[in-house]
Order: C-alpha cells, then sequence, then structure tokens
C-alpha cells in the first residue's frame, strides 16, 4: 500500500490540491455521488480499506477486479443495502449531491429510491410483469391514479426495452420471463421510480451473450439519463460498456480513470497485470 | 427350557459362531501380490456372516414353532385318557382346556372347574416333550446351518455384499412396520365401520343432526346417530377457534423471529417455542378446564350473556390454538426463511420498507407454505382429543355461540370407549364410524397440505 501511494504522489500534486488521491475526481461535469476515505469493516476483518472516488452523471462508471477485491461491497455501501448485514461497518463519508448518506437523518427509504441497484441474479417478484413495475412507484405514492401508474409502467418498460416483447401480457408472472428479460424486468423496475444513481452488481454474470448484448446496449441508452455504476468480472464488457474504469484489489481502490486510458496505458502494474490475465 | 432361555442360548451361539467365522477368515488373511488383500471382505464380515447364518434359520424357526405347537399341544393333550371326560359341547369343553393350559403354564393357581385339574398333567407332559422337540430343532439348525457357513468361508466369498444385503433387507422390514400397522389399524376401522353401517343407515349418521347414542334401544331402527353436531363441534373448535388464534399469532411471531429478531434472541426464542410443541396435551386440558373456562364464563357473564356454560367452545378453542401457535410459527418460519434473500433485496433496494417488504414480498412469495402449515395444524387440531375431553363439553349442541357448550368426535370417541363395550351393539361400533371419518379427513388434509408444500419449495430449487 505504501508503495501505491508513493506511486500516486507525483502526479496528485500536478492536478489536485485537496486530500483526494489523483483520479479520483472528474475534471469534467460535477459528481453526482462523491466517496472519501471510506473503510468497510466485517465483523473484525477489513473489506474495504480508504477507498476515495467519484461518480459522474454523463459516464457510466465500471468497478473492475479480481473475485473478493471488495467492488461489490463498496458497491452495495452507495445505498446502504450493507445496512442489511448486522456485522457490517462503515466509517469515512459518501456523500450524494452533498448530502451525506450516513448521517443520521438520511432517509434510507429515499436514499434507496434515489439510488437503485440491479443485482447479479435476476430477482424480479412473484408477481406478474405489471406488478413488478408498479412496485415502487407503489410503495413510494409517485402515480397520482391508474392511468399515471399505467403510464410509468410503459415508460419504463419501453426505457428497459422489453415493452415490444411483453405489452400483450402485463399480467404474465415476472418469474415466467427468460433470464434476460427478467434482468432487464428488473432495470425497468430500478427505471420505475425515477433514480438518480442505478447501480448494477454484476448484471450479467447470470446471461447467455445474447441478452448480455442487450442489457449492454441497454446500458448504452440510458448513459446520461442515470448515472450508472456497474460491477463486473467481464473486463471486455466493462471496456464497451464503461466510460470510466475503476480497479481494485484487496479491498483498495488501485487506479480510476478513463476507461480507455486504463485499458490502453494503465499507471499502475497491478493494473496492468490484472488487464492483461496475469491474475485475477 | 423356556423360549426365552433358549433365545438366549441360541444368540450366544451366534456370538461363538462369528468368532469361529473370523478365526477362519483371519487365519486365511495374507498379503497378496501388490499388497492386496487376498480376502474379498474383512475377516469381520465374515463373522457376522457365519453368526446371521446360525441365528436367522433358528430364530425364523422359533417363531413358526411357538404358532404351530400350541395346536400340536393341545392335539397331544386330548389323546390322553383324561380327555375322555370332557363334555363334548365347544363352550364348556374350550373354557376348561383354556383353563388347564393356563395352569400347565403356571399363570394360574387353582381350577375353578375340577375337570380342568384332571387335564393339567395331560398339558404339562405335552408342553415339555413340544418345547423339547423345538429346542432340540433350533439348537440343531443353530449348528448344522453356522457349521454351513463356516464351511463356506473362503477367500473369494462376498461376505460384506452379503451383509449388506442383510442390512438392507432389516432396515426395509423397519420402515414396513409403520406403513403395516397404519394399514392394519385403518382395515380394522374399515370392518367395524361397516358393521356399524349394517345397523345404521349411512346417511343417517353422515346427515342426520340428532347425537345421543345413550337413547338408543332396540337392535333396528336405530336413530341418535347423526354425527352432524360432533362434526360442527369440531371443526369449530379445532378449525375456526383455534386457527383464528394460531394463525395470526402464529405467523406474526415467526415474521419477528425471520426478520426482525436480532441472532441471539432468535437462538433462545425458537427453540423454547418448539418446546412448547412438547407440552402434554393434558396439561393444556387442565389448563383449559381449569383457568380459561371458568375466566371465559365469567367474562361472559359480565357482558351479559346469562346462558354461558362453564364447558365452553371458546374455552377449548383458544388453548387449543394456542398449543398449535409453535406448530404455526414453525411451518411459516420455514417458509418465510426459505424465500430467497434476493427477492428480499430487491424490494429494499427498490426503498421499500421492512414492513411493506414483508407485506407486499415476503408474505405472498411464501403463502403457499404457510397455508401448508395450516392445514397440517388444522389436522392436528381436529384429531387433538385431550383439550376438548377436559373443556369442550358432552352437549352435542349445534350452536355458533362461543360460550355454549359443544362435543367434538374425538371427545364422543373416548365417551364411547370408556366402560363398558359391546361389540355388537351400535353404540361401540359408532366410536369406530367416527374413527374412520376423522381418519380420512386428517389423511386428505395432510395429503393436501404436503402436496402445497412440496410444489412450492420446487419453485425455488
Amino acid at each position: 500500500m505504501n508503495e501505491d501511494q508513493k506511486i500516486l504522489e507525483p502526479s496528485e500534486s500536478v492536478t489536485m490540491t485537496d486530500s483526494a488521491p489523483t483520479g479520483i475526481t472528474n475534471e469534467s461535469g460535477t459528481p453526482k455521488m462523491t466517496a472519501r476515505n471510506v473503510d468497510v469493516f466485517y465483523g473484525d476483518k477489513q473489506a474495504i480499506n480508504d477507498v476515495s472516488i467519484d461518480v459522474n452523471m454523463d459516464a457510466v462508471t465500471a468497478f473492475i477486479g479480481p473475485s473478493g477485491c471488495g467492488k461489490s461491497t463498496f458497491l452495495r455501501c452507495m445505498n446502504r443495502m450493507n445496512d442489511t448485514i448486522p456485522i457490517a461497518r462503515v466509517t469515512g463519508e459518501i456523500k450524494l449531491e452533498g448530502e451525506d448518506i450516513y448521517a443520521s437523518r438520511m432517509d434510507v427509504v429515499q436514499l434507496r429510491a434515489r439510488v437503485g441497484m440491479v443485482f447479479q441474479k435476476p430477482n424480479p417478484f412473484p408477481k406478474s410483469i405489471y406488478d413488478n413495475i408498479a412496485y415502487g412507484p407503489r410503495i413510494h405514492g409517485l402515480a397520482t391514479g391508474k392511468e399515471d401508474l399505467d403510464e410509468i409502467v410503459e415508460s419504463s418498460l419501453q426505457r428497459a426495452g422489453l415493452w415490444g416483447e411483453v405489452k400483450d401480457r402485463l399480467q404474465d408472472s415476472g418469474t415466467a420471463l427468460s433470464g434476460g428479460q427478467q434482468q432487464r424486468l428488473c432495470i425497468a423496475r430500478a427505471i420505475a421510480v425515477d433514480p438518480e444513481v442505478i447501480l448494477m452488481d454484476e448484471p450479467c454474470s447470470a446471461l447467455d451473450p445474447i441478452a448480455t448484448a442487450k442489457i449492454e446496449e441497454l446500458i448504452h441508452e440510458l448513459r446520461g439519463k442515470y448515472a450508472i455504476v456497474i460491477v463486473t468480472h467481464n473486463m471486455q464488457q466493462a471496456a464497451r460498456v464503461s466510460q470510466k474504469t475503476a480497479f481494485f484489489h484487496l479491498g483498495t481502490l488501485v487506479e480510476y480513470g478513463e476507461t480507455t486510458d486504463i485499458f490502453t496505458n494503465p499507471r499502475e502494474e497491478k493494473t496492468r497485470d490484472y488487464i492483461t490475465g496475469r491474475y485475477g | 427350557m423356556t423360549s426365552t432361555t433358549l433365545l438366549f442360548l441360541v444368540i450366544g451361539l451366534g456370538l461363538v459362531a462369528w468368532f469361529f467365522g473370523r478365526l477362519k477368515a483371519a487365519s486365511l488373511q495374507s498379503r497378496g501380490p501388490n499388497s492386496r488383500s487376498v480376502l474379498h471382505s474383512l475377516p469381520n464380515y465374515h463373522g457376522w456372516y457365519v453368526a446371521l447364518w446360525a441365528i436367522v434359520p433358528a430364530a425364523i424357526f422359533m417363531t413358526v414353532w411357538s404358532f404351530v405347537s400350541p395346536a400340536l399341544i393341545t392335539d397331544a393333550a386330548l389323546t390322553s385318557p383324561a380327555a375322555a371326560q370332557l363334555p363334548t359341547d365347544g363352550f364348556a369343553r374350550a373354557a376348561i382346556l383354556s383353563e388347564a393350559r393356563a395352569i400347565a403354564y403356571g399363570n394360574q393357581v387353582n381350577a375353578f372347574n375340577p375337570l380342568s385339574q384332571s387335564m393339567v398333567e395331560p398339558y404339562r407332559e405335552a408342553i415339555a416333550y413340544y418345547q423339547m422337540i423345538g429346542a432340540i430343532a433350533a439348537l440343531l439348525m443353530v449348528f448344522a446351518c453356522g457349521a454351513y457357513a463356516w464351511l463356506r468361508i473362503k477367500p473369494d466369498l462376498r461376505a460384506r455384499t452379503k451383509i449388506e444385503r442383510v442390512t438392507m433387507l432389516l432396515l426395509l422390514l423397519a420402515s414396513l412396520i409403520a406403513i403395516i400397522t397404519t394399514v392394519g389399524i385403518f382395515l380394522s376401522l374399515v370392518f367395524e365401520t361397516a358393521r356399524f353401517f349394517s345397523m345404521v343407515s349411512p346417511i343417517d349418521f353422515l346427515f342426520g343432526t340428532e347425537w345421543n347414542p345413550k337413547a338408543v334401544a332396540g337392535p333396528r331402527g336405530e336413530t341418535g346417530f347423526g354425527a352432524i353436531p360432533l362434526f360442527w363441534g369440531t371443526v369449530f373448535i379445532g378449525a375456526i377457534i383455534a386457527m383464528i388464534v394460531a394463525i395470526p399469532l402464529g405467523l406474526m411471531s415467526a415474521i419477528y423471529l425471520t426478520q426482525y429478531a436480532p441472532a441471539k434472541f432468535r437462538s433462545w426464542m425458537k427453540p423454547i417455542l418448539e418446546v412448547l410443541a412438547g407440552v402434554p396435551t393434558v396439561v393444556y386440558g387442565y389448563f383449559a378446564a381449569l383457568t380459561v373456562a371458568p375466566a371465559l364464563r365469567d367474562f361472559a357473564v359480565s357482558i351479559g350473556i346469562s346462558n354461558a356454560s362453564s364447558e365452553s367452545a371458546l374455552a377449548a378453542g383458544v388453548v387449543m390454538g394456542i398449543m398449535i401457535i409453535p406448530f404455526v410459527s414453525s411451518m411459516a418460519d420455514d417458509s418465510i426463511a426459505a424465500v430467497p434473500s434476493a427477492m428480499r433485496d430487491g424490494s429494499l433496494a427498490m426503498g421499500a420498507t421492512q414492513s411493506e417488504t414483508i407485506k407486499k414480498v415476503l408474505i405472498p412469495a411464501a403463502l403457499p407454505g404457510v397455508v401448508g402449515g395450516v392445514l397440517l395444524a388444522v389436522s392436528r387440531a381436529i384429531g387433538e382429543t385431550m383439550i376438548v375431553v377436559m373443556a369442550a363439553g358432552l352437549a352435542a349442541n349445534m350452536t355458533a355461540n362461543p360460550f355454549s357448550s359443544v362435543t367434538t368426535v374425538t371427545t364422543q370417541i373416548v365417551q364411547l370407549l370408556t366402560g363398558d363395550q359391546e361389540f355388537d351393539s351400535p353404540k361401540t361400533l359408532a366410536a369406530f364410524a367416527l374413527g374412520l371419518v376423522l381418519f380420512i379427513v386428517t389423511l386428505l388434509l395432510n395429503l393436501i397440505a404436503l402436496r402445497v408444500v412440496k410444489k412450492y419449495r420446487e419453485a425455488y430449487e
């Protein structure tokens, strides 16, 4: 770790004035979410060590790294899903538009409405397609009436590219869809509450290549409307869908920068080793 | 030699056979090329092989002999000169013979009938004779079969495979005993019920509304066997009142334990709840009869229900509901825990609160399992006896007033079978018909419940 910091130092002095390490902030646009010095502990075990990162509105951010490097753990801190694990403890600061999401007056329910999440395995509720999408708007009281709700359901499905496939069977069970359709249903479900950020935790790892291609296409289309963070094992996928890439290793953020730079000209040796397949 | 002594002797010889079998196998043991053992099976298996050959055929013979020998003994005793004085009347003859036999076996000291005394000596002789034959034959079988098995011990004898097969048969037998017994009980119920229905029309029984078996006199044209009030009482207590208590409380405790309780509290609470399921029902019974029933009657009187009975459907139902809570809670707990956590996370990540998640996602997803659990609970409740015997009363009322006394199928079975039993009167046989109805209903409930639970399990695996 000391070694990493040494390498970081020279460039830091050039571009940065505050404590954040190089490449963590964005030169373009205001950051949607900022994390500073985040540590995560599971009981006594430290899973995340001093991670600082900014997530931008106009870019898709990919988290890559070997299994167990903490990328999913960190993602789950960003909408406080780690709260569901009793032994997890988060220190440091994560802000959504300048508001500390771990502040005591932050309402987790509202936070999660603003920061949506898509999981590794498609997890539609055992309800109809319509009710799956309407779930969020109903609990947050977003629709004023039946027609309004119909409209939210239709537009969410359309944005998720699923409308054409399911519009004639909205009352069928969501679990009866194919895996890829289920995952797009989950994305539509997340979109339906009109979040600002969408976190995707390896959304394609349970899907076949064709379904994966459709999800990646969808991520392209959603870019700019939502700040998107995607955790992936698949480096080609990171290269295809993201503009920014963060490389995690053993709970630390090794390198964060433009995706093209990370994949063609990484600053860190560890990053180079990982993307050239030397380990991980 | 009595049969118990013989049995121990056979088992003892079996152990000796085990020892010799093992010894012979061990003496054959040596290491062949590649240090592989020349014996197919370990010496131990050979020992068991010989021991089983020594014991099992002899044991089978002894079982068969114990069924056959009494008839042979009686025949032999009847050929004695004393038998010539016996009366020819079948009933008196049989009574004398059974008395003589009891004395000969030492189960009875003095003869009531002097004729029996004269038969005792021939019986003793016959018994001694046939017991000796049986013992000698059994011991011969032990030695013959043991020696046969011992001679067969060779390095390539597949003793292990054979022992494995015997073990399998033994386990099969053990599992069949429960099933065969149940089938036997069911058949005996069916036969007695058929006799009952030859006296009382099934239509009158199943659809009649008047239950008063004690008033029945004549062998034909009976009335008072209408079981509808009993069915109603059973359903009212077991499926309505008890479930109104048990379903909400059981479900809520399951939700608290799976979703809210800290792990430490849960690890204490769940075993305690499960221990409650093991409290003897008679304890609940007197709790219902001595504590709950009087309290409910006083309460009913205080709110102006003057005809409240001290034995009430409500008291029995409420206590039965409390008894069933751990059952419902444990089933609901299992089905809620079986809902994939991805489902819960999905809902929480949408910004749903914990109770919204439980209400809208977990309960609907766990519903089939919960329903299955409730059906099993109902089938337990309607078969439950002690609480209703002690607290529900005997009056066969058809009423929806929970403060009045009702009676149930199980209570009436107890009533009909305690005291004098006459297996040719419909009064006693009615108990079997009631038992059969109860048996079929609970069987169907269990079948449906298990199917529901199974189907639901498949959905998530």
